[in-house]
């Protein structure tokens, strides 16, 4: 029998690789998109166990405001990214360190 | 079903997005040299808002959309401001774009869509209009981060801008979750209802952990700040001073909102963290000013410091706290922009105007324009009559009646560390000799030169006589 305790392990589990692949990750910015996403879904399935579990639909409706929204920030991000590689010919986070102090 | 009550309330926005919707249009089809029929346009589209937030005023709260939307004194003064900051902004940048190849459209039209994205979150009374207001707020600000496509800086700043932003919209997402799966609604309305007795309080708790992480990021509130220096530096400075301005207020907006509408009886849990993340702000926040050599940078710094400020008023958690953070966040966003507004007069083609030895000897070349920089410097410090005083005497006050005596003792040893460095500002200005072989040409827009005047002589104004400002924001919250 899965119990809502599942779901919530289960999206707090989602939600610790999200933020892990966020501060571990060294490399690559494409990288970060994909923990940002992760996170969202994490999210998601929370609203979701919990609106089944609890009788009310509002929660699932918030779900589609959540991946509405999260199209349109990974456009944005993938075009910031864009601009990113064409003025310095590279997506690797350790060498964005213009910016310090 | 919506009727027409409904959409009465809900005016301002909607005559906002149908404007800003035909701005867009309209920058398709004019050519570049005409583009100041869109610059006079948007500042006529911005201040109409103002005239139809102010004019349709209900004297009760009011709600449309099955309480969806809240249309109260709250919001009515933070439209207010964000729009006037708005249009400041509008006035203060032509020149600067102008200069830059960056006088384009998208400008105007983020901007007033971003703006829109305040009214939205201010108006919030649904965790979902909470989340679309602040995703609307902060997407559009991305984008405007990134305007000037060129500059490696600009983009840097936009993609660290963008995936802080992201993390912190998904802490408060999954802080939201929680919150919905321990009361099972997400009316802010009900929420403060149904908080008090349900029937998994640590679920609720650990939600509004990941809240106030959320606001914390929002606000840009120490230790979750690190975003605000790079973009503040990074970004364009017209781009810098509509950042430092409206959002601050839609801020202090989603904290009154998500903590007093919706988790107010959960208190005396949130008053213990903000005060943790208001002490850790003002200390780092001035510490790390001090040793700053560019301007906009320092007042990103600066910016960290003052948003512990207005957190010291939100610990208060009474009417009282919520009118002096109220007063706080319209006096910064003010000071930000007359500071901002002194840097853009400045600046010309191929010269920021952003390091601090760049305003050695001002006074020499224009005595105006350093005085004005004083004002703002000694506002943001607050020196005494100036605005930032008083705003920042409301908030210690707002602290010591909450009975946290020890946190406004931090406040007022961190005001005076404060003093430091924009002193330092002041002295650079006014003893300093100018540099060798450099010359000071003020931009010769006299709409920035008269609002820019206007703006920091109303933070005189508005020191040696803010009583009627005070009123407005105490009447707003009624206990």
């Amino acid at each position: 029998m899965i119990t809502l305790s599942h779901y919530i392990v289960f999206g707090a589990v989602l939600f610790c690789i999200a933020v892990a692949g966020l501060f571990i990750n060294r490399k690559n910015v494409i990288v970060l998109l994909m923990a940002i996403e992760l996170m969202l879904l994490a999210v998601n399935t929370n609203f979701v166990a919990f609106s089944r579990f609890l009788g009310d639909v509002s929660g699932q409706v918030f779900v589609f405001f959540i991946l509405t929204v999260a199209a349109a920030e990974s456009a944005i991000g993938l075009a910031i990214l864009v601009l990113l590689f064409r003025n310095r010919d590279t997506i690797n986070i350790a060498e964005i360190d213009d910016l310090k102090g | 079903m919506p009727n027409l009550t409904d959409l009465l309330i809900l005016l301002p926005e909607l005559y906002l997005t149908a404007a800003a919707c035909l701005l867009l249009l309209l920058d398709a089809f004019i050519r570049p040299e005409q583009r100041n029929v869109l610059h006079w346009l948007s500042l006529a589209v911005v201040l109409v808002a103002i005239y139809l937030v102010v004019a349709n005023q209900p004297p009760f709260p009011v709600t449309a959309y099955g309480g969806m939307f809240v249309r109260d004194g709250v919001a009515e003064i933070l439209k207010v401001f964000a729009l006037l900051c708005t249009a400041l902004v509008f006035v203060y940048a032509r020149p600067y774009l102008a200069d830059r190849k960056l006088y384009v459209g998208e400008f105007y039209t983020l901007a007033i869509f971003a703006t829109l994205g305040v009214m939205l979150l201010v108006s919030a009374g649904n965790l979902v209009m909470v989340y679309l207001g602040l995703e609307l707020l902060t997407l559009s600000s991305y984008a405007l981060v990134a305007l000037n496509r060129d500059s490696a800086q600009s983009s840097e700043a936009a993609i660290k801008y963008f995936v802080l932003g992201a993390l912190a919209s998904g802490m408060l997402l999954y802080g939201m979750s929680m919150v919905y799966g321990a009361t099972g609604t997400l009316a802010l309305a009900q929420l403060h209802g149904a908080a008090a007795h349900t029937a998994m309080p640590n679920l609720l708790v650990f939600g509004l952990i990941f809240v106030i992480v959320g606001i914390g990021f929002k606000l840009g509130a120490a230790p979750f700040h690190m975003w605000i220096p790079d973009v503040y530096q990074g970004s364009p400075t017209a781009v810098t001073v509509f950042i430092g301005s409206a959002p601050k207020l839609a801020a202090f907006g989603m904290a009154y909102r998500l903590l007093e509408t919706g988790l107010g009886d959960l208190a005396p849990h949130w008053q213990q963290m903000l005060a943790a993340l208001a002490v850790l702000s003002l200390a780092i926040g001035n510490l790390v000013a001090i040793v700053q050599s560019n301007l906009k940078r320092l007042l990103a710094y600066s910016t960290i410091s003052h948003m512990g400020y207005l957190l010291l008023g939100l610990v208060n958690a009474g009417p009282e706290g919520y009118a002096a953070a109220m007063f706080y966040a319209i006096s910064y966003a003010l000071m930000s922009t007359a500071a901002f507004g002194v840097i853009l007069a400045l600046a010309r083609a191929g010269f920021e105007c952003e390091e601090i030895d760049d305003f050695k000897g001002l006074n020499q070349r224009s005595p105006w324009l350093a005085f004005l920089m004083m004002l703002a410097m000694f506002s943001l410090a607050g020196v005494p009559p100036l605005f930032g005083f008083f705003a920042k005497l409301l908030v210690l006050q707002a602290a010591i009646h909450a009975g946290m005596l020890w946190l406004a003792i931090v406040g007022a040893v961190f005001a005076i560390v404060g003093l430091y460095y924009y002193l330092r500002v002041v002295k650079v200005m006014y003893f300093d000799k100018p540099v060798e072989g450099s010359e000071v040409r003020v931009q010769p827009d006299a709409g920035l030169r008269v609002l820019l005047s206007v703006n920091a002589l109303v933070l005189l104004a508005l020191g040696l006589y803010w009583g009627p400002l005070l009123g407005w924001c105490r009447a707003a919250f009624p206990g």
